[in-house]
């Protein structure tokens, strides 16, 4: 509307951009009723969590069931998957930039944002395995002694911060400029965007490796880790884009178009069977060869020496793999609302197993000297873990909260509105 | 939104009723939270400002060593009752260490584990050790058939016996992984820790393929009487928590002209130590005289740490 006169008074960053931020705290905390149970049930798990964690900080790591023997557990099998969140958001970005989708790239922030969401709960999954979380710095590089490029995890940290950076500067940078009625220029974010593309697959990629170079651990040496990352990620992202967007639309009343939802469900179509291809591979890979290296793989799928603590899950994980599978090959998941929810929650719940506890903790059983110790997580562990789900999901509400007004045009910057 | 409410508040004036509750929601959940993470006002107990600033091992000059060698020494004295003497041994030039097991010999006594035990100032509570023996059934090299926690008499008919511990590899994948160089080689191939500078990530512990690593789950526990007071910086000083720990050879004896605790233990002779580079010692001979082969030869660790049989 004002577009016309826009480029004749430009807009005055250190006023406009304070008054962005104080609309969009004001946007963060103005709701209905049900927003403000959701973030108060958000709250309190996240307080739970947050009281587990300063006890374990003071008390050790004892308080978890880790062990010598299985010496990651729920923290790293969590983090593991939310970086395969993270990364599903670009299922949305490559339709919308690459192939131009109209009715994706209006959407498509909202995976966008999941990438933010998803990456700090990473950062603190990470946080929270750390025995020493005071002696964080000692990782900063130039303060501290950053073991770069021979250590994996230094590219981890490199790779996650720089996604969380590019994608806060994409979101931002669109929500201010809409916020104060402009036109993004391109050139201020849809490099970023191509960028993001790339360092999606990357953060993946790299967090792959870091179990896949470890000559020790025959369960995760295997080449086929990091394909197998990307699919099941490009399940649980997009499927969890889908659960958030009929969310908002019967919860919030926001009218979403259902072209994004059917280039989603038909891009799990492909992927939900790619994942199960690659897990068929490499389950006929160990069991046919046999031998000491597939130990784990028979813990996991059948139980060792009478120890069978993951095989519940295991099959659980792929009964839940392969009925999402089929639901969302059905015709009724173009159609039906209820049929595409169910899938996809299942896709979730499903990669969330297969991808955390079940990839994590058979890498450790049995032990490199073929010790066999179970792992079942403690209390405290379920409870940080629970605060850092509930904390990710404030972050993707607030987010969301703010984003949707601004995107729709009801919330602008009026004070600098010539009307 | 529509019509708004207005309450007066004394310092803020006029604000709306919902502007109001949101200052009251925000007070409210700050505090929660400030109850909720109170736990972390006791870390003061666990860190000092010397701690929590200290410097990498290979960062430190020599008075600074010695600054941060009393404040461990008074640490000692203050959270054990004990009277310690921390020193750091520097690598022997022209030395290269190795350990050599005769597996005819060993009979799976444990008297090793428990030198190492008492040796390092490992916790008494979970009777910790680096080195696991496995009893394994003669006929096999298969490590998915031994067993470590065997506590029958021994020798049992049948088995041999086997220690492992810290291979001291000389491309040692633990080292690689360790994202802020807290672990590294020495140049007489111990590999070693610095605990003050360790953030406790344990990527190194998945990393080695020899189960050689220990995590301080909790503060090691050693009553007064029992601790070592010959102690090294970076060997076997009481490790703080959260922190990983591993055999090292027990520098603060080797590079003294002093043998390992666990050699020194052994009642078989089934231990060999020393210099590989030393033409006249004796894990030269064996390495020239006997058929040796080392742990997963296969990938690529090249273990400074051989076995061999008699017959």
């Amino acid at each position: 509307m004002s577009q016309a006169s826009t480029h004749e008074h430009r807009p005055q960053h250190w006023m406009s951009y304070p008054r962005f931020l104080s609309r969009s705290l004001g946007l963060a905390t103005d709701g209905s009723f049900g927003f403000y149970a959701w973030m108060t049930c958000l709250t309190a798990v996240f307080l739970v969590g947050a009281n587990a964690w300063a006890n374990q900080v003071v008390q050790g790591m004892v308080v978890t069931n880790m062990t010598d023997h299985v010496s990651w557990g729920l923290y790293i099998a969590n983090f593991t998957f939310m970086v395969g969140v993270a990364a599903g958001g670009v299922m949305m970005v490559i339709p919308a930039y690459l192939y131009h989708d109209k009715q994706m790239h209006d959407v498509v922030i909202l995976g966008e944002l999941l990438a933010v969401a998803a990456i700090v709960m990473c950062l603190m999954f990470v946080t929270a395995d750390l025995g020493r979380p005071d002696r964080f710095w000692h990782l900063i590089p130039g303060i501290g002694r950053f073991n770069f490029p021979i250590s994996m995890l230094t590219w981890d940290v490199i790779v996650l911060n720089g996604y969380l950076l590019l994608n806060l500067h994409i979101c931002g940078y669109l929500l201010y400029t809409r916020f104060l009625g402009l036109t993004p220029n391109p050139r201020w974010y849809v490099p970023f965007v191509f960028v993001s593309i790339v360092w999606a697959i990357s953060i993946h990629t790299v967090t792959a490796f870091l179990y896949a170079g470890l000559g020790g651990r025959p369960f995760w040496n295997t080449a086929l880790l990091a394909p197998r990352f990307l699919a099941s990620a490009f399940v649980s992202g997009p499927a969890f884009i889908i659960l958030s967007m009929f969310a908002l639309r019967k919860l919030a009343r926001v009218p979403l178009p259902d072209g994004p939802v059917h280039t989603l469900v038909k891009i799990i179509r492909i992927t939900i069977l790619i994942n199960l291809f690659m897990l068929a591979s490499e389950l006929f890979t160990e069991f046919y060869s046999g031998g000491a290296h597939t130990s784990s793989a028979r813990y996991l799928y059948f139980g060792l020496h009478g120890f069978n603590g993951l095989v519940p899950w295991a099959w659980s994980a792929i009964v839940l793999n392969v009925i999402a599978a089929a639901l969302f090959l059905t015709p009724a998941a173009m159609t039906r609302m209820s049929v595409v929810t169910i899938a996809c929650a299942l896709a979730f719940i499903g990669v969330w197993i297969e991808k955390g506890m079940g990839l994590i903790i058979p890498g450790f059983i049995p032990s490199t000297l073929h010790e066999i110790v179970e792992y079942t997580p403690s209390l405290v562990e379920w409870k940080v873990t629970a605060g850092i789900w509930a904390f990710g999901l404030m972050i993707y509400t607030i987010a969301l909260k703010i984003t949707i007004p601004i995107f729709s045009g009801r919330v602008r910057d009026l004070a600098r509105d010539p009307e | 939104m529509g019509e708004r409410k207005s309450i007066s508040l004394p310092v803020l004036g006029q604000v709306s009723r919902r502007t109001a509750m949101k200052g009251v929601g925000a007070t409210l959940g700050a505090g929660a939270f400030a109850a909720a993470i109170s736990p972390l006002r006791r870390i003061d107990e666990k860190v000092t400002a010397e701690e929590f600033m200290q410097r990498h091992y290979k960062e430190l000059s020599d008075s600074d060593k010695r600054d941060v060698f009393t404040r461990l020494e008074a640490q000692a004295q203050d959270e054990y009752g004990a009277d310690v003497s921390i020193s750091d041994p520097r690598p022997i030039p022209g030395t290269l260490f190795v350990y050599a097991i005769n597996l005819s010999l060993c009979n799976g006594n444990g008297k090793c584990v428990e030198a190492c035990h008492r040796e390092n100032n490992h916790d008494r509570a979970t009777n910790q050790s680096y080195i696991r023996v496995l009893e394994m059934p003669i006929g096999t090299m298969d490590m998915e058939q031994g067993n470590t926690t065997y506590d029958h008499p021994v020798p049992a008919e049948g088995k041999f016996y086997m220690p492992v511990q810290c291979q001291q590899c000389q491309e040692p994948p633990c080292v690689d992984v360790c994202p802020v160089e807290a672990t590294w080689q020495e140049d007489d191939g111990i590999v070693v820790v610095d605990y003050n500078w360790c953030i406790g990530c344990r990527y190194c512990e998945a990393a080695c393929p020899y189960h050689a690593r220990r995590f301080n789950w909790k503060k090691p526990e050693i009553p007064a009487d029992e601790v070592n007071p010959d102690q090294g910086f970076l060997s076997n000083r009481i490790r703080p928590e959260g922190v990983v720990e591993k055999c090292h050879f027990c520098l603060h004896r080797t590079r003294n002209g002093r043998l390992p605790a666990c050699l020194e233990a052994c009642p078989t002779g089934a231990r060999v130590f020393g210099n590989i580079l030393d033409p006249d010692s004796d894990v030269r001979w064996i390495m020239e005289n006997k058929r040796v082969y080392v742990l997963k030869e296969e990938l690529g660790t090249a273990p400074s740490f051989f076995y061999f049989f008699d017959s």
